[in-house]
């Protein structure tokens, strides 16, 4: 299982990258191999304002159809529409390819959420 | 707490790298390498799956006939010694008790195959209904292993295992003195995926041996273990119905299309209510839809009008493989089940097109 550096990552397996105000927000690669063969995604909507623990999508393997939850609040800037066409590019590379970049409203939720060996450690309990 | 329960093939699957699943109280195998891929497997070469926690359950004596022609809806006295039928129990309002096969030995003794999370429901039905019956009724569920090869390529390998001309088992027949690698076992032409296959029945103890036997021979062949996963979406592709799904307590064989298997000149539980029903007319019935707009139908998805109504549920849905749209199996209001129809699924806060199709997703490749 790869765990990126430099990441942030949540209990629901969705990892953050943060460049300046702006969060890209994916899933781990714990999470694709766990729901296995993506085949589609639902993206939110451009400008969609959120808050931390909101749906910001769903992720669906041929068995099941999983919530994505955004991990920190603000405003949908941009969504990876390549997953509509291409939902398996989140299994080939889930840290490539995000799903949604979010103009991120309050810094400190950042605090909230796991680094990588956290993460590494919480993947392997 | 819940223990799981395992099959005898349960060690086989950890080696092969399967993730295992809870299924109906068992530790199953959902997938090897991938769903789509062992789909894909089955459906082009041939697969192997263990589904050794099916229900087995010995009906003898000298009323069996006259008793399981009450218990079941199809009509079992047409069927000959080794042949199998496909039928349904049903509850005295016409609901569904269970789907299973009746293999017939002689007219002394069969063997009624039913689903692994029915068994002991099943069980207690069959024992019930066969008070007023001179017959013995035995669950004999542990004492079966199963397997089933299924696909273009299943008669081949399993030729290389066995010295039993496989010609001489037509579709739904059954010879229960089968040798495979010295294992006297019980194979039937029959299976749940649309393409030509077997089911092999042999002792819970030696049915490993069958299962590592069979993906040896099989390797030259493309041969590959297949999930749970590929299980479902084989079925489905081919529209045989899962119980807990496509039929339910809650839902007639005439309601999910199986009015073939209904045989309302006999006297069987359940069959008034059936006659009534075909009288008075369905007021629902099993479609096939095929979606055109983004999203997947997932059981229990309302399905609504043009005016937003709902008219009734997804049974089943997936995004399979090789196939342009996603599809799905749905209970909906009669006046809604015209093939072309346009109706809306609701999935999660969004409605999405559909049109109900024929639910013949594939041409089904059975050896008749």
């Amino acid at each position: 299982m790869k765990v990126l550096e430099n990441l942030y990552y949540t209990e629901n397996h969705e990892w953050v990258r943060v460049e300046e105000s702006k969060a890209y927000v994916g899933i781990s690669d714990y999470a694709q191999h766990s729901l296995g063969e993506i085949v589609f995604v639902e993206l939110p909507e451009e400008d969609d304002e959120l808050n931390a623990g909101d749906v910001l999508g769903v992720v669906e393997s041929v068995k099941a159809a999983s919530d994505l939850f955004v991990p920190i609040s603000g405003t949908v800037l941009e969504v990876n529409e390549h997953l509509e066409d291409q939902p398996e590019l989140l299994n080939e590379d889930p840290y490539q390819n995000f799903i949604a970049v979010i103009e991120i409203s309050d810094e400190s939720e950042l605090d909230e959420l796991m680094n990588s060996k956290t993460y590494t450690e919480f993947c392997d309990e | 707490m819940t223990i799981l329960k395992r099959t005898p093939i349960y060690e086989e699957h950890i080696k092969l790298g399967a993730k295992i699943v809870d299924f109906a109280s068992w530790e199953m195998p959902i997938q090897y390498e991938g769903i789509t891929d062992e789909h894909l497997t089955v459906r082009n070469h041939v697969g192997l799956f263990d589904v050794s926690h099916m229900g087995e359950i010995l009906v003898t004596g000298q009323e069996a006939i006259r008793f399981i022609n009450k218990l079941v809806t199809n009509d079992v006295t047409k069927i000959k010694d080794n042949q199998v039928m496909y039928t349904l129990m049903c509850y005295e309002d016409g609901g569904i008790v269970d789907d299973l096969l009746v293999y017939r030995f002689n007219e002394e003794k069969f063997l009624l195959v039913v689903n692994a999370s029915n068994i002991d429901q099943d069980f207690d039905w069959i024992l019930n209904a066969a008070k007023s019956f001179r017959v013995q009724v035995e669950n004999q569920s542990n004492y079966y292993g199963q397997v089933a090869i299924q696909g273009k390529k299943a008669q081949a390998v399993l030729k290389e295992a066995t010295k039993t001309n496989l010609d001489e088992i037509k579709f739904f027949y059954f010879l229960d003195d089968v040798e495979i690698n010295g294992i006297k076992c019980l194979v039937s032409r029959t299976g749940y995926t649309g393409e030509d296959g077997f089911e092999i029945y042999a002792k819970s103890d030696q049915i490993v041996n069958i299962w590592r036997t069979l993906l040896n021979v099989g390797e030259a062949f493309g041969i590959k273990p297949i999930g749970l996963g590929a299980r479902d979406t084989l079925r489905f592709e081919a529209s045989l119905p899962l119980y807990g799904n496509e039929i339910s307590k809650e839902i007639t064989p005439l309601e999910a299309g199986l009015g073939f298997f209904i045989k309302l000149d006999t006297d069987f539980i359940g069959r008034d209510a059936l006659r009534e029903q075909k009288e008075q007319g369905l007021t629902r019935k099993l479609v096939g839809l095929e979606l055109h707009g983004k999203g997947i139908p997932r059981h229990g998805y309302p399905v609504l009008n043009e005016a937003e109504e709902e008219i009734g549920v997804i049974t089943t849905g997936y995004m399979l493989p090789g196939h342009e749209n996603p599809l799905a199996l749905a209970l909906i209001n009669i006046n809604y089940t015209t093939l072309g129809e346009e109706i809306k699924i609701k999935i999660r806060k969004r409605l999405v097109d559909t049109k109900v199709v024929s639910k013949k997703f594939i041409n089904k490749n059975y050896k008749k």
